[in-house]
């Protein structure tokens, strides 16, 4: 694995997992549909994933791996209380249009 | 470590109390359960002590915030079964979901290691969001339960990324390692990146400006009591878990990291104090004098070294006061479908009891002297010049001024405007722990040593 690692370059592991953040940071800003909202946190979260393994092989240290357990498991619970709030909301207005939640403002 | 055992524990037993059918006993038992820990964990006020590979580190910072949590945790408990009458049958619900959340607080004030921290904020933000939607007919909770959810989990993914770079730039996730190294050496780019990272992802959970945009939003969406949880506890237990985040890498953040720091504090005590002059609903105006409170506290992250007693000293007094106020305002708004100000009106003449603690915990929050809010304001300002921030204390001060508008807008409708409305009666508990609060606010503003020299 740490050959590989070398070979490709540390560098080139961060740029693509902060691609890939980005790409979900976009995705939850500009996407109005709730379920891709979803999606696109959940890319976000698991490009840090890829970085906390990349970091683990290159420190040759296993508490990075195990982080990503951590955060995985979190993940899911957030993703599942999300899921049950889309629920409640579709069932009230029949829909998961984000742009349809306007009734608080001020 | 026996506090965040012993706080699990209780909630599975409420959930278990749940299926043997001994629904009356659940509250009750929980908070003197509560309270037992709190006498347990206050005996431990001067050790400290490390457990589990120093995952979890009780010392003179995580013991005392510990127990401000435990008894917000108290306050908020007991006001469950009135806010929730109709709906007793989910009760263990309620209760346990806030004792949960209870633990992910303590592990963010105690915890050794990053991932001990990350476990924690989650726990208290996924039990957050689960109470912000908890009222599920209501389209008004649905809403605001979705959009904490989002900008929640967006903040989470921030704080994420930012361990991350930390870990890789550092090599260990343990907080004395992280703080060591910055002393020691000159660490990667990364480090400093995801510093940065892991402040913006906090400052969302505080609600600082210029990341509150979701909060008046939410908190006017949310169950009343729940509203009161995120702007007393969870607001509080952000602060501090910030406060013990910047004071292990503030060795090695350089000057810059200040001059931002104090702009978002001016930023948060401006746009709140401003915004929240021009709201009618108490909930959103309450949501933006938390935002100044933010930004108020934020101030203690520029001396790190010596305010974290100051700290424990203004968080002690603004959540005391919230509480005191939020247990007013759910009996005001008791079966009404909106939080605006004239449901105030009269207030003083039906009911002057309600009507004086409200008004005390106004002003403490505005800091007139004899409430705890005012020498919190005190000591912070002296702090802050002492260490030579004297635009900002010019600016806090201008800001403590314009709060009084808004806090008196409320106080002038309860005495000067005629009663709407006969008197309703008022459940015991919310006078209880209204009342409470209020004399705990004023006790600590009269021995403020008592705070004060807990964290030196």
């Amino acid at each position: 694995m740490q050959s590989v690692l070398q070979e490709i370059g540390i560098n080139n592991y961060i740029y693509l997992s902060t691609i890939l953040f980005c790409i979900g940071i976009f995705g939850v800003l500009f996407r109005r549909n709730a379920i891709i909202m979803f999606m696109s946190i959940e890319i976000m979260l698991n490009a840090v994933n890829l970085l906390l393994v990349v970091f683990s092989t290159y420190h040759q240290d296993a508490a990075g791996q195990v982080f990503v357990f951590f955060s995985m498991a979190v993940a899911a619970a957030e993703v599942a209380v999300g899921l049950a709030i889309l629920v409640g909301i579709y069932r009230n207005i029949h829909s998961i249009d984000i742009d349809k939640l306007k009734n608080l403002k001020g | 470590m026996y506090t965040l055992i012993a706080i699990a524990v209780l909630g599975v037993l409420c959930l278990l109390a749940e299926i043997f059918n001994v629904r009356k006993a659940i509250v009750p038992v929980t908070i003197i359960g509560l309270l037992a820990i709190l006498g347990l964990t206050a005996t431990g006020l001067n050790d400290s002590a490390d457990s589990y590979n120093n995952m979890i580190v009780s010392d003179n910072f995580s013991t005392p915030f510990s127990c401000l949590f435990i008894l917000l945790t108290v306050f908020l408990i007991a006001l469950t079964p009135s806010f929730h009458q109709k709906e007793v049958h989910k009760i263990s619900d309620f209760v346990s979901i806030k004792l949960f959340l209870l633990t992910g607080a303590v592990a963010m004030v105690a915890f050794g290691n990053l991932a001990m921290f990350f476990l924690g904020i989650e726990i208290l933000s996924i039990s957050l969001y689960v109470l912000a939607a908890s009222n599920r007919l209501s389209l008004k909770s649905n809403e605001a339960g979705m959009k904490y959810f989002l900008m929640g989990a967006f903040a989470s993914g921030f704080i994420l990324f930012g361990i991350a770079l930390i870990y890789g730039a550092i090599g260990s996730f343990d907080m004395a390692v992280i703080q060591e190294a910055g002393t020691s050496a000159d660490v990667e780019d990364w480090f400093y990146i995801g510093a940065i990272l892991l402040s913006i992802g906090m400052l969302f959970k505080i609600a600082a400006a210029p990341f509150h945009f979701w909060a008046p939003d939410v908190y006017e969406g949310s169950p009343a009591l729940t509203t009161a949880l995120m702007s007393t506890l969870a607001k509080v237990v952000a602060m501090a878990a910030f406060f013990k985040l910047v004071s292990a890498m503030n060795v090695n953040l350089p000057d810059s990291s200040q001059t931002a720091l104090m702009v978002i504090s001016i930023l948060s005590m401006t746009i709140g104090n401003i915004m929240a002059l021009k709201q009618n609903n108490v909930k959103r105006m309450l949501a933006f004098s938390g935002i100044s409170h933010a930004g108020f506290m934020l101030m203690t992250l520029l001396a790190v070294s010596t305010s974290a007693g100051i700290l424990l000293y203004y968080a002690s007094a603004y959540a005391l006061a919230g509480i005191a106020a939020f247990s007013v305002l759910l009996y005001v708004t008791k079966d009404k479908d909106n939080e605006d100000i004239f449901n105030f009106n009269g207030l003083g003449k039906t009911n002057p009891l309600l009507a004086a603690i409200l008004t005390g915990a106004l002003l403490s929050m505005a800091g007139i002297p004899i409430f705890s809010g005012f020498f919190a304001k005190v000591f912070l300002f002296g702090q802050m010049l002492n260490a030579g921030h004297i635009i900002l204390v010019i600016v806090a001060v201008v800001n403590s001024i314009i709060s009084v508008g808004y806090y008196f807008k409320l106080i002038l409708a309860m005495y000067t405007k005629e009663a709407t409305e006969a008197a309703k009666p008022v459940p015991f508990v919310y006078t209880a722990v209204a009342t409470v609060a209020i004399v705990l606010n004023i006790a600590i503003g009269l021995y403020p040593s008592f705070l004060l020299d807990l964290l030196v």
